[in-house]
């Protein structure tokens, strides 16, 4: 507990639109601690996002609704505090990178005014000092020729190049805790890469936590060292990352990393998808959210959503059958 | 930039050529301007006929045009009527800056038109501040408060300003600040005219007058141009990078006039710039309830007696402004752009 | 499909107001005829002028003691059906020009859209006077359902069709555009449908959705356009009555008989408002695009 700088507690999000509620996130927990990198998976449109925009209250309201929940920031629940000292913690002890850079960076304001803004809000520097600084952080995420490029706008930067300025723009006033929502998604393979590499130097060197969010299970054992995997709005299993992939307790992580493209697997072993859709978030959950794609499934999975089962040290998933055995607990 | 502003600007002569031929032909079957001329009836025969070959009348129709557009006094016209051209022309067309004389009082256009203009362009210019000011504040506003009661019950006055036929507006409003306000006792604004001709044309007498007339000119484009901003800045409101400056934890108001408004601002002044000069159209409204001494009130009263001249002059000015308004727009919006400002 | 867009539409409540209020008017103007003969409505009752509201002349009696009520419900009658004439008007031209231009491209195009932007450029009021002025002169009553119309609502009708195509016109052209190249079109064209029935089988049904929504807001512009040209006394004559005309001259009884032009300009003012909330209504309805919450 002492370790945590972040725990976020029974966090419920909804969305109340024309067609009727989205039950975007529904009641989970889960903790992050000093200098720590957890991988937060799922496919798109399960929840990962929602839960962090929840935590740092970006999200419209309405549309959205945080129905209840805490997000414990160093001990502060992130939900009590005043518009403006939440706009004082954002940025400064949380940042985040999002996932398009194209359209994340405002087209009509220069790269280095937008990196300078942080660090004029937060730190109140003067106009030189901003500008040695912001130039600093373009060199230290790559960017060549930062003095040139300070009054360049976004559409003048290539795609690697402009997610490069997002993170130095996160990182300006070296926050606490980094949450990269997909960083790579929006970027060719090789430039994915080259992202990782440098999210993770700069977070050695300024001793960062990360939450990072991905869809691609292929990452997640390069950067993270617990891995949370999310489906429906709920966190269906949490374990550290070698035993993910060791030991995988519910169907929904298995069905992911079977879909997985793996260098020790026989190239005539064919990658399985999962069969059936994601659920209607417009219907109030009853049940497992997985049950109707589940290959395991059985008559109480259909009724009860399963509470998260500890397996190990560090190790949870929400699922009414032992996978190993494939009979109910 | 330098090359796309000269192609814009040629773009516009091509443009105002075909405007004025429409027009022109038009003109044709306005009425007979000699008929009416200055008023008075022509009775006699043979006067007709010299009136009509001194208008040109006469010429068939693209000689005409082309006396209107490059003048005649390149080359010599029939006055007396014997068949045989034998005076040099006088008209030196528009192209070179003669709209003609104006059938009525035998004053050149420009100068009928110049006595107007400026009473025009007060309004114009009043109503215009109104319009953006009024417009950005109403739909900033109601965009940060959307689906609140507030911005419900904007919304639904804008519908109502924004269907106001200008002559209700004009009368709702002279009836209520002038003749209710007057039966109350209260300070009462005047509906006709800019000036009481007792206390003479002094600033504070031209403001006074001007207040019915500029609101009634204002509601319509106020009311639009609030929609607009309102749905504008909602769009924009929506953006990834309104996020991202949030996420940097930027004070509301920053994201919200620098950030937001800032990238809403290239679709306003385009539609602004747009219809600035289509407001030249309400004037002729108003300034005919108002009694208000300007251009369009001119045209009204110049149209009744046929003065094609005036009434030409009028019409072409009127459209240059939309179209050198149009340029102006283009220039404005890529200037603001970055991503069309740094094109190679 | 038909079902979503009602469902879309009705949620619009603004805009289920203006199609009840729309309804409401045709109504008034249609059977209000049945309670008032269209001679009470001419009849000219000299020692009543400018009698204020009562209980005989609930609007009052205008400038030679007509009854204004009645006259409001003639007047509607041929300003909602100038409306609607004159957008028939402008739909045909609008999706004539638009689709000829979108569809051929090439010089037709440029000389269409040309003629098009010049239209554009000169402001609807300026147009509208000088049309009126082009083919006012003296035209002849004409006979119709058994009444007598003053000619000029013919000429109303037809230039506020001729000054207000071109939007329309511009959007079936980007329609025409984008769709010319779709599959669908393409797929006729190779089986050798001729470009009549490319035009007007293929590619106008599908651009239907933004032609009845500009059509739609085309009748509260063309009510105001007739109210505007009748207020300025080029519009139709009387003894034919329509809002605009009954606005004629009211300026001059601004203070001593308001309802002269107070009843006339709010009849003027619902109808407009109405069919703008319906049209917005329409347009949300209608566009896939649109999620209002």
């Amino acid at each position: 507990m002492a370790n945590h700088i972040l725990e976020v507690r029974d966090l419920s999000t909804r969305f109340h639109i024309a067609e009727g509620t989205v039950y975007a996130v529904n009641g989970i927990s889960f903790h992050l601690d000093h200098g720590e990198t957890i991988a937060v998976v799922g496919e798109s449109g399960c929840g990962k996002s929602v839960t962090m925009l929840s935590i740092l209250r970006l999200l419209p309201i309405p549309p959205a609704e945080i129905v209840r929940g805490q997000a414990l920031f160093l001990g502060r629940d992130l939900f009590d505090l005043s518009e403006r000292e939440m706009e004082n913690l954002r940025g400064r002890d949380i940042a985040m990178v999002f996932q398009d850079p194209m359209t994340s960076l405002n087209p009509v304001l220069t790269i280095g005014r937008q990196i300078g803004e942080t660090l004029r809000i937060h730190m109140g520097l003067e106009k030189e000092v901003i500008r040695e600084r912001t130039i600093k952080l373009l060199e230290q995420v790559g960017i060549p020729d930062p003095i040139q490029r300070l009054n360049d706008y976004p559409h003048q930067f290539s795609g690697g190049q402009r997610q490069r300025a997002m993170i130095a723009m996160a990182l300006a006033c070296q926050p606490s805790i980094l949450i990269a929502d997909e960083p790579t998604t929006a970027l060719d393979v090789t430039i994915q890469a080259q992202i990782v590499e440098l999210v993770q130097r700069l977070r050695e060197q300024m001793n960062m936590a990360v939450i990072w969010i991905t869809h691609d299970f292929g990452v997640v054992a390069e950067i993270a060292e617990r891995v949370l995997v999310m489906y429906a709005g709920y966190i269906v299993e949490s374990a550290p990352v070698d035993k993910v992939y060791e030991n995988p307790r519910h169907p929904y992580t298995m069905a992911l990393l079977a879909a997985l493209p793996r260098v020790d697997r026989r190239r005539s072993a064919r990658l399985r998808s999962i069969p059936g859709a994601p659920p209607n978030l417009l219907v109030e959950p009853t049940g497992c959210p997985f049950a109707v794609r589940c290959e395991l499934v059985t008559e109480r999975c259909r009724v009860e959503m399963p509470p998260l089962i500890l397996h190990g040290p560090n190790h949870q998933a929400a699922c009414w059958i032992d996978v190993s055995t494939g009979i109910p607990f | 930039m330098g090359r796309y502003i000269i192609k814009r600007l040629l773009q516009g002569i091509p443009l105002l050529f075909f405007i004025s031929l429409i027009l022109f032909l038009l003109m044709l079957n306005v009425g007979d301007p000699v008929a009416t001329m200055g008023g008075r009836r022509v009775t006699r025969r043979a006067d007709y006929e010299r009136l009509r070959r001194q208008l040109g009348l006469d010429q068939p129709v693209y000689l005409q045009y082309a006396y209107w557009l490059l003048g005649n006094d390149w080359t010599k016209i029939d006055l007396d009527g014997d068949g045989v051209a034998e005076t040099t022309g006088t008209r030196r067309g528009v192209l070179r800056g003669d709209l003609g004389i104006s059938l009525l009082n035998r004053k050149p256009v420009i100068e009928v038109i110049g006595e107007r203009l400026p009473n025009t362009l007060i309004l114009m210019v009043a109503s215009e501040l109104v319009i953006v000011i009024g417009a950005l504040l109403v739909g900033v506003f109601s965009a940060l408060r959307q689906y609140s009661i507030m911005d419900n019950l904007i919304t639904a006055i804008l519908f109502i300003g924004y269907s106001m036929p200008i002559f209700f507006v004009a009368l709702i409003s002279m009836f209520i600040f002038a003749v209710l306000f007057k039966r109350w006792g209260l300070p009462y604004l005047p509906t006709v005219g800019m000036f009481d001709p007792q206390a003479g044309k002094t600033t504070a007498q031209v403001l006074w007058h001007m207040v019915l007339p500029v609101l009634s000119i204002s509601i319509i484009s106020f009311a639009a141009y609030s929609r607009y901003i309102r749905s504008t800045m909602l769009e924009v409101m929506g953006q990834d990078y309104i996020r991202t400056a949030k996420s940097k934890g930027l004070p509301r108001s920053e994201v919200v006039f620098i950030h937001a408004l800032k990238n809403a601002s290239l679709p306003i002044v385009t539609v602004i710039g747009l219809d600035l000069p289509l407001l030249l159209g309400g004037a002729v409204v108003t300034e005919r309830i108002f009694a208000w001494p300007g251009m369009g009130r001119l045209f009204l009263d110049h149209v009744d007696r046929v003065d094609m001249p005036v009434i030409m002059g009028i019409l072409m000015l009127v459209s240059l402004a939309v179209v050198v308004f149009q340029i102006l727009t283009d220039i404005v919006y890529a200037w603001l752009d970055p991503r069309i400002r740094y094109e190679k | 499909m038909g079902q979503l867009v009602w469902r879309r539409f009705r949620r619009h409540k603004m805009a289920i107001f203006g199609a009840v209020t729309l309804i409401l008017l045709f109504i008034y103007s249609i059977g209000g005829a049945l309670i008032f003969p269209e001679s009470y409505a001419n009849f000219a009752d000299t020692p009543l002028r400018l009698t204020a509201p009562n209980l005989q002349h609930p609007f009052g009696t205008d400038t030679i003691g007509r009854d204004v009520l009645a006259r409001t419900i003639y007047g509607g009658q041929i300003s909602l059906m100038i409306g609607m004439l004159a957008v028939l008007i402008e739909v045909v031209l609008g999706i004539l020009v638009g689709a000829l231009a979108g569809y051929y491209g090439g010089i037709v195009d440029s000389i269409l859209m040309r003629i098009t932007e010049a239209m554009l450029n000169i402001p609807e009021i300026f147009l509208l006077i000088v049309m009126a002025k082009f083919f006012g002169g003296e035209i002849p009553e004409v006979d119709l359902f058994g009444r007598t119309f003053s000619g000029s609502v013919i000429v109303i009708v037809l230039i506020i069709g001729l000054t207000s195509w071109m939007y329309l016109a511009r959007i079936v052209r980007a329609q025409f555009l984008s769709l010319k190249e779709n599959d669908f079109v393409l797929a006729a064209r190779a089986t050798g449908t001729s470009n009549f029935e490319i035009i007007f089988r293929h590619i106008l049904p599908n651009s239907i959705a933004p032609i009845i929504v500009s059509a739609t807001l085309g009748v509260a512009n063309a009510i105001l356009a007739e109210a505007y040209i009748s207020f300025l006394g080029l519009g139709v004559q009387p003894p034919t009555a329509t809002w605009g005309n009954m606005l004629d001259g009211a300026n001059n009884y601004l203070e001593s008989a308001p309802w002269l032009w107070f009843f006339p300009g709010l009849l003027i003012l619902l109808t407009v408002l109405s069919i703008n909330f319906l049209g917005d209504g329409l347009r949300d309805a209608l566009d896939p695009h649109s999620r209002a919450a």
